[in-house]
């Protein structure tokens, strides 16, 4: 049980918001402790796991061009772009998305990202197209519009990407199950994950008709 | 080898950073935020080469300098939105071709090649910022400045997602898998398939809120719990397999300890709230777990 220290630790730094990064280090550093790990071989495992996943990170690469374009008004062009489709919301905009984007994954095309896509294009669509119907949009709905920006790209990588079937989860289960004794295929796998795909999209969209209400109800009020 | 310069191109930008925060004189912990972008540049730069202890040396160093709030956000050049809307009327649609340049180059070189398709990313956005000085015909120090602004604005959040992969690699080596899945499957009795069913999901979402990965998640409660519970039950193994790790997807979109899904895009989007992505996501994650369980309890047996 005592090895479950650094999981405590977890939730309750992150409960009392203390700095994140010196909660997560200081959970690491105590767990290895408890386990039986010298503060050396703590240092390695976590330098070299830091190390292997550089590539979480490789998204700094295109920030520099991301923030110059937006200082040459790219998220305007976007907004002014989908301004042109008056029927448009936020809501049936992430709904486009996350029906392009759960097929793309499917097909394991990497047209996503929260850096690349997201901040400059999709959420300053989906933005646009509440304010071109509304106006003036107040702070807690910029606030919602952003959230679900974000989620949508979370939702169709999810659970599109499995279905592909050489994804790295499909190749995982295959592996895994193989070590335990029970052999599936790669195709057996991709295709037990086509219903989920569907239903997240389903419940996306439902989703977010619902968050199109709430604004809606949102700018009423405020009337 | 690709993917090493990536690596290094990454590391640059992060040097930017720490450049310009210490040129950066209104910014009162100016020194502590140099030294923390200049850091995580060298275990970018030289991350291969460096030996592991060292690198984990380097960050526990980054974590006393944001423990100690000496990492801050510096000040920016702001850019009017007049300038901004000009600007958009001026050059029009030309101002997509980079960022789409990022996509098609990502899409091609991992389809098409064998280098991935990280390493297409960075092509595209080195090909993409060519593209967009000659578009916009700003200078290459705009371009610089404007890299600044970003990674700043994200911050030390930056480092949290291989943070807590690190976390995850200590979970992994003192065992607490384990512990968690042999906790788990004392408690739910053998042979009944509901309950074993609702053990390995509810398991899968709760152990991948904890590690931040499902991966990880899926070979020990998989072991643990799946193996004796579910699949030994006469379970179709590709279906519960599946839906598995999916369930444990669902994990994934309510904790904070997937740093790169949920708390970084926050930053990214600068949201007030910094957990606003996971409850806008935690109603949908219930939901979808809920129907996780009555799936695998349909279809798989």
């Amino acid at each position: 049980m005592i090895k479950l220290l650094g999981v405590l630790i977890i939730v309750v730094g992150f409960a009392l918001k203390l700095d994140t990064i010196a909660v997560v280090l200081t959970a690491g550093v105590v767990t290895g402790l408890v386990g039986g790990l010298s503060f050396n071989e703590i240092l390695t495992i976590l330098g070299d796991a830091f190390v292997k996943n550089r590539y979480m990170s490789v998204f700094f690469v295109t920030m520099p061009i991301i923030g110059l374009l937006e200082r040459y008004g790219l998220k305007q062009r976007a907004a002014e772009l989908i301004g042109k489709v008056k029927a448009a919301t936020s809501g049936k905009i992430l709904s486009i998305y996350m029906i392009i984007r759960t097929i793309a994954a499917a097909l394991s095309l990497r047209i996503g990202g929260h850096v690349e896509f997201i901040r400059p294009l999709i959420y300053p669509m989906a933005e646009g197209a509440d304010k071109n119907k509304f106006e003036e949009l107040p702070e807690e709905a910029v606030e919602d519009i952003k959230g679900m920006s974000a989620s949508v790209e979370n939702y169709a990588n999810f659970y599109g990407q499995n279905v592909f079937i050489a994804a790295g989860g499909v190749l995982l289960i295959v592996g895994t199950l193989g070590e335990l004794g029970i052999e599936v295929t790669e195709k057996q796998v991709s295709n037990a994950s086509i219903p989920i795909a569907v239903i997240a999209i389903i419940l996306v969209i439902i989703q977010l008709r619902l968050h199109d209400k709430k604004i809606s109800n949102m700018i009423n009020k405020n009337k | 080898m690709a993917l090493e310069i990536l690596y290094i191109l990454a590391g640059l930008v992060a040097m930017v950073a720490a450049v310009l925060s210490f040129k950066d004189r209104s910014l009162k912990t100016r020194y502590g935020t140099a030294l923390f972008w200049a850091i995580l540049s060298i275990t970018f730069v030289f991350g291969k080469i460096l030996s592991p202890t060292i690198v984990g040396i380097l960050v526990l160093i980054m974590g006393i300098l944001t423990a100690t709030k000496q990492v801050k956000i510096g000040t920016f050049k702001q850019t009017s939105e007049e300038f901004k809307l000009e600007k958009s009327k001026l050059i029009g649609n030309k101002l997509f071709i980079p960022v789409l340049s990022i996509a098609v180059f990502a899409f091609g070189i991992g389809q098409f090649t064998s280098l991935g398709g990280l390493v297409g990313m960075g092509v595209g956005a080195v090909i993409g910022t060519i593209a967009g000085l000659f578009i916009t015909k700003a200078s290459a120090s705009e371009t610089l400045e404007e890299g600044n602004r970003l990674i700043q604005q994200v911050g030390p959040f930056a480092i949290l997602p291989q943070l807590l992969a690190a976390l995850g690699a200590l979970f992994n080596a003192a065992g607490v898998g384990e512990v968690i899945a042999n906790g788990i499957s004392n408690v739910i009795p053998t042979g009944n398939i509901v309950f074993g069913v609702i053990a390995y999901c509810v398991g899968m979402a709760v152990f991948t809120m904890i590690m931040g990965n499902a991966f990880a998640a899926f070979a020990v409660i998989t072991a643990g719990i799946g193996l004796p519970f579910v699949f030994n039950q006469g379970a179709n193994p590709a279906i519960a397999g599946a839906l598995a790790l999916t369930a444990g997807y669902c994990g994934t979109l309510l904790t904070p300890m997937a740093a790169n899904f949920n708390i970084v895009p926050a930053a990214v989007l600068e949201m007030k709230d910094k957990y606003k992505v996971i409850k806008t996501q935690a109603p949908l994650a219930i939901t979808l777990l809920v129907i996780h369980i009555i799936l695998m309890l349909v279809w798989a047996f």
